[in-house]
């Protein structure tokens, strides 16, 4: 379909952004990279009188090290984000999570801010910054604060940044050494949505695992945390046994959906069998 | 609004709708009809052209977020010395049937091996994840991209 008619502006500065959506009032959109917005407007599930495109604010791209974390530039696109060195290096969960998002083309355009922003619950990403204990950077006209991930995600398709504010930065713990990680996704289709995933990253040192976080991805209206199980991972026996025992909690907690992909009790079921695979795998089990 | 961009290297200047998708901008107004118009939500990759040199689904894009920028369709990847080798190993191997896919899936086709020269047929699988075949003829499609990496071009076209 086409869209509803709407204004477009392409600001070339943050603060430029700011006043575009501050002068739309309620109705102005935010296209990052636009690989879930045009889906929505082409549907006209959305009907903004304007649209900002911010792909070309050069202050909301790029990837760089600050010592104990990295900061990723809302507006990074999913294959600049997987590409990245200091990604893979330091936030390997992040670049392979991303590369399992749609296909090669929509990894071109879509960014990491825009994911996060749109938080599908489906999407895969939310779940990894759940996960990492990142914290998200957004701007308004009444300044800058910082979200905590486990704050920052509220509901379907609804986070905690106000109407006139944008997502301008991410910030991930570096993963030190001993943490191995993994993203597990069930889908249907190679290009699909998860049907569940999960996010996991394990600490081990001497054959026992001393610090376990792992999101979930579609188990509810927003990523989750599977908090039992990590504390049940905590100083568990690396084995394929206690790992197993630890993930039989990971639906606990949940609130899966039932939908045309899955009923909600095998979303349970899906959760308790990736998560022990995905942990297997992150603790190299 | 007014966008100018660049198509096959050649300038169009147009006046349009902001809300005007970039597949419509190059059948209707650039008049190239090699890109097909498909799904509509962003599967199927019919539509596949190039923005400054990176394949993307020109359905998922609007005609004004490529104001001033470069755009490339499966018209643009025949050089002066013939058919390119992805459109030569498409003939060779029979990579179509129906053939309503090839634009997307030649234009994924080159953009991948200028990247990947070598590929695997795995690798190709993977490179051609988001592009459909509704004559289910993945095989041939595979085969052919693989045919193309095994007869490099000898001409360059960029973006």
């Amino acid at each position: 379909m086409i869209p509803i008619a709407f204004d477009y502006v392409r600001p070339t500065t943050i603060p430029e952004a700011v006043a575009a959506l501050v002068a739309s009032g309620e109705d102005g959109k935010i296209l990052a990279g636009g690989q879930s917005l045009m889906p929505v407007l082409r549907l006209r599930m959305a009907a903004p009188s304007v649209v900002i495109d911010c792909s070309e604010i050069a202050d909301l791209q790029g990837v760089r090290d600050d010592g104990n974390s990295i900061v990723i530039g809302a507006g990074t696109t999913h294959h600049d984000v997987m590409n990245s060195p200091i990604v893979k290096e330091h936030s390997p969960l992040l670049a392979m999570a991303t590369a399992t998002v749609a296909d090669p083309a929509i990894r071109h355009r879509g960014t990491l801010g825009g994911a996060l922003a749109h938080a599908d619950p489906a999407g895969d990403l939310p779940a990894v910054a759940l996960a990492l204990d990142g914290v998200l950077s957004v701007t308004g006209p009444n300044g800058s604060r910082d979200i905590a991930a486990a704050d920052f995600f509220t509901d379907y398709f609804t986070t905690s940044m106000a109407e006139d504010e944008i997502l301008v930065s991410v910030t991930l713990p570096k993963l030190g050494a001993g943490w191995g990680y993994h993203y597990e996704k069930f889908q249907r289709t190679a290009q699909g949505w998860a049907i569940v995933g999960v996010a996991a990253a394990v600490h081990r040192s001497n054959g026992n695992i001393t610090a376990a976080r792992i999101g979930l991805t579609n188990m509810a209206p927003s990523p989750v945390r599977a908090s039992s199980v990590e504390t049940a991972l905590s100083g568990a026996d690396a084995t394929v046994k206690a790992v197993g025992d630890a993930a039989a909690s990971a639906a606990d907690g949940t609130r899966a959906t039932s939908d045309l992909h899955a009923a909600a009790d095998y979303r349970e079921h899906l959760a308790r069998v990736i998560t022990k695979r995905a942990v297997l795998t992150a603790g190299g089990i | 609004m007014q966008v100018s961009m660049n198509i096959n290297g050649e300038p169009i200047t147009a006046d349009i709708e902001a809300r005007k998708l970039l597949v419509h901008f190059i059948r209707e107004d650039a008049g190239l009809r090699g890109t097909h118009w498909g799904c509509d939500t962003s599967n199927c990759g019919t539509c596949t052209v190039w923005v400054d040199g990176e394949a993307v689904k020109s359905c998922t894009v609007l005609a004004a977020q490529a104001d001033g920028h470069e755009v490339r369709t499966v018209e643009g990847l025949e050089g002066a010395d013939g058919l390119d080798p992805v459109q030569q190993g498409f003939i060779e191997c029979h990579g179509l049937q129906c053939g309503f896919c090839t634009p997307g899936m030649l234009m994924t086709a080159r953009w991948f091996l200028d990247r990947n020269p070598s590929p695997t047929k795995d690798e190709i699988r993977e490179a051609i994840s988001g592009q459909i075949c509704r004559c289910t003829g993945y095989k041939n499609i595979v085969d052919a991209i693989h045919w193309a990496a095994e007869h490099p071009r000898t001409n360059e076209v960029t973006a």
